[in-house]
């Protein structure tokens, strides 16, 4: 049996999938947009439209790297405001097209630098959730590594919340609440075991709707099927998700919130 | 203004310590000004809206005094008062530290909600305080704000939302991150029923708080010298190893960044909103 600290390295394994995995495995036609058209392209989150059993929809993911050189390239997942700003100028263009959104979080957090600052980070996550709660195309929301703060929730407004087995999500880092709580952050392992911040944990405190098996040495060891069951899951829910009106959609996934 | 101002006779370093004295001999009366070492009679300070009269800094305000000087006289009604605090992490002593808390300050959760008159305008009012674990939002605090919303919604009201806060609650982990996703989409229905939201920001506005209702305000105004941002100033200086500017981070900064409409003084906070009740009426 997995301890919460066992997942929690699960989950930010370097050889783990990232979201371009998902992206291609699952997918067909992906087509990668760029920008935020205001300031910058982030590469922390990809973006873009795809078909999925030939519908098209958006995808938005953060990307982290494989290794150093990509890491730095992505900044080790951690978005700037100008990322947020993308996630949502894509959002918003799958709304007009009617098409439904597919995000993938994985990051330890929003970017806490200076430019993040200058340039309104608060602002940018606040207004992703703001517009998230209203859009009116079914939206579905991917943890499929470390899912951190509120720079994973961000991207994670939906209508159906998935996990990963071995990913987390959580209010902050394991380390950055060791630090805060117990003044200590080599205290980290306990934080993880004391935070609920693994699949099963959060599927119990009704925070997200479905687990996605992996084996047990984590995904990258049986793309196939974590790809099949993750595709299925998707055309399924997209399909019921669009007999709703939009009010109905809007409606339910602002009680889904609400409950919380 | 100030009683009794230690002297400044032997330059400054002498007056500093002068007034730490002072201010260790008379717990209790007296509080010194941090920003210019002032010793202040508390008595005077409140009444001066507990601003500081020698150099001008805000002080942190208790919801309860906030309201106070928002809220004309015996008009606020309190909301969601029977909202208690949760545990879902079932996390070591927390509901104890609140209960104390509780008792210490009389201060039931870190924000206090209801419906009021100011300048005899009718308007939802929610105020946080600093004073209970840092103005951090919980389940209970995202639920006060959310109802507050709905509350706005359902008579048709504008609301005022005074923002203090280190963000998220840790103990109560990622159902308090869950409060932000909450009080957002509150604030789209209040958006889409075409009500006013005038959101205000004073010191610190941080982290959860700032990315969630404190940035999503029609109308964003602040008080002077406030700390305002996402990410903490030391955990900026950990991540970019390098100490931030003077002012980084402050109301002033966000102003000139494009991020707040308005920097106002304690003094002019009430006639201010008003103005702006009366404006969209």
């Amino acid at each position: 049996m997995k301890t919460a600290w066992d997942r929690v390295q699960l989950a930010r394994q370097l050889e783990r999938p990232k979201a371009l995995d998902y992206i291609n495995n699952i997918f067909d036609e992906f087509i990668e947009l760029h920008g935020d058209r205001k300031y910058a392209d982030d590469k922390s989150i990809v973006g873009g439209i795809a078909k999925l059993d030939g519908k098209a929809v958006t995808i938005i993911g953060e990307q982290k790297g494989k290794n150093v050189k990509e890491n730095m390239e992505r900044n080790f997942g951690m978005p700037e405001p100008d990322g947020y700003r993308k996630a949502l100028r894509l959002m918003k263009q799958a709304e007009k097209f009617n098409r439904p959104i597919i995000t993938f979080i994985d990051t330890p957090g929003a970017y806490p630098g200076m430019g993040a600052e200058e340039r309104g980070q608060g602002e940018a996550i606040a207004r992703n959730l703001i517009e998230m709660s209203r859009l009116k195309v079914p939206i579905i929301c991917t943890v499929i590594g470390e899912g951190s703060s509120g720079g994973a929730l961000a991207i994670g407004v939906g209508d159906k919340i998935v996990m990963l087995e071995n990913s987390v999500y959580s209010i902050l880092s394991p380390e950055g609440f060791a630090s805060i709580l117990f003044k200590d952050s080599s205290k980290a392992k306990e934080a993880a075991n004391s935070m609920k911040l693994t699949a099963k944990d959060l599927k119990k405190l009704n925070i997200i709707d479905k687990i996605i098996k992996e084996p047990d040495a984590g995904a990258q060891n049986d793309m196939k099927q974590v790809c099949g069951d993750l595709k299925q899951y998707f055309i399924k829910n997209i399909r019921e998700l669009e007999n709703l009106s939009s009010e109905e959609l809007i409606e339910n996934r602002y009680q889904k919130f609400r409950k919380m | 203004m100030i009683i009794d101002k230690v002297k400044k006779i032997n330059g400054e370093e002498k007056n500093k310590q002068k007034n730490e004295k002072a201010a260790d001999m008379m717990i209790g009366k007296w509080v010194k000004c941090d920003n210019c070492k002032e010793i202040l009679y508390k008595e005077e300070l409140h009444q001066n809206l507990s601003v500081c009269p020698n150099c001008g800094k805000h002080f942190r305000l208790s919801s309860r005094r906030r309201i106070k000087q928002i809220a004309d006289e015996g008009t606020f009604q309190e909301i969601g008062k029977d909202i208690v605090t949760k545990d879902p992490l079932e996390f070591e002593g927390y509901l104890k530290k609140v209960e104390s808390l509780r008792e210490k300050t009389k201060i039931d959760e870190a924000v206090k909600c209801g419906t009021c008159e100011i300048e005899g305008e009718k308007a939802v009012l929610a105020v946080m305080d600093g004073n209970f674990l840092m103005g951090s939002m919980g389940s209970s605090v995202g639920e006060r704000i959310t109802l507050a919303i709905e509350t706005a919604i359902e008579k048709k009201l504008p609301i005022i939302i005074f923002c203090v806060s280190g963000g998220a609650r840790m103990q109560e982990g990622i159902v308090s991150l869950m409060q932000m996703a909450k009080t957002s989409a509150a604030l789209a229905k209040l958006d889409e029923a075409g009500l006013l939201y005038i959101s205000v920001l004073t010191d610190p506005t941080t982290g959860g708080v700032t990315a969630s209702f404190a940035s999503l305000g029609d109308i964003i105004l602040a008080e002077p010298k406030a700390l305002i941002g996402f990410a903490g100033p030391r955990v900026i200086e950990q991540t970019i190893k390098q100490k931030l500017p003077e002012g980084f981070q402050s109301s002033e900064f966000l102003l000139e960044h494009g991020f707040i409409d308005k920097i106002v003084e304690r003094k002019d906070m009430k006639s201010t909103i008003a103005q702006l009740l009366r404006l969209h009426k």
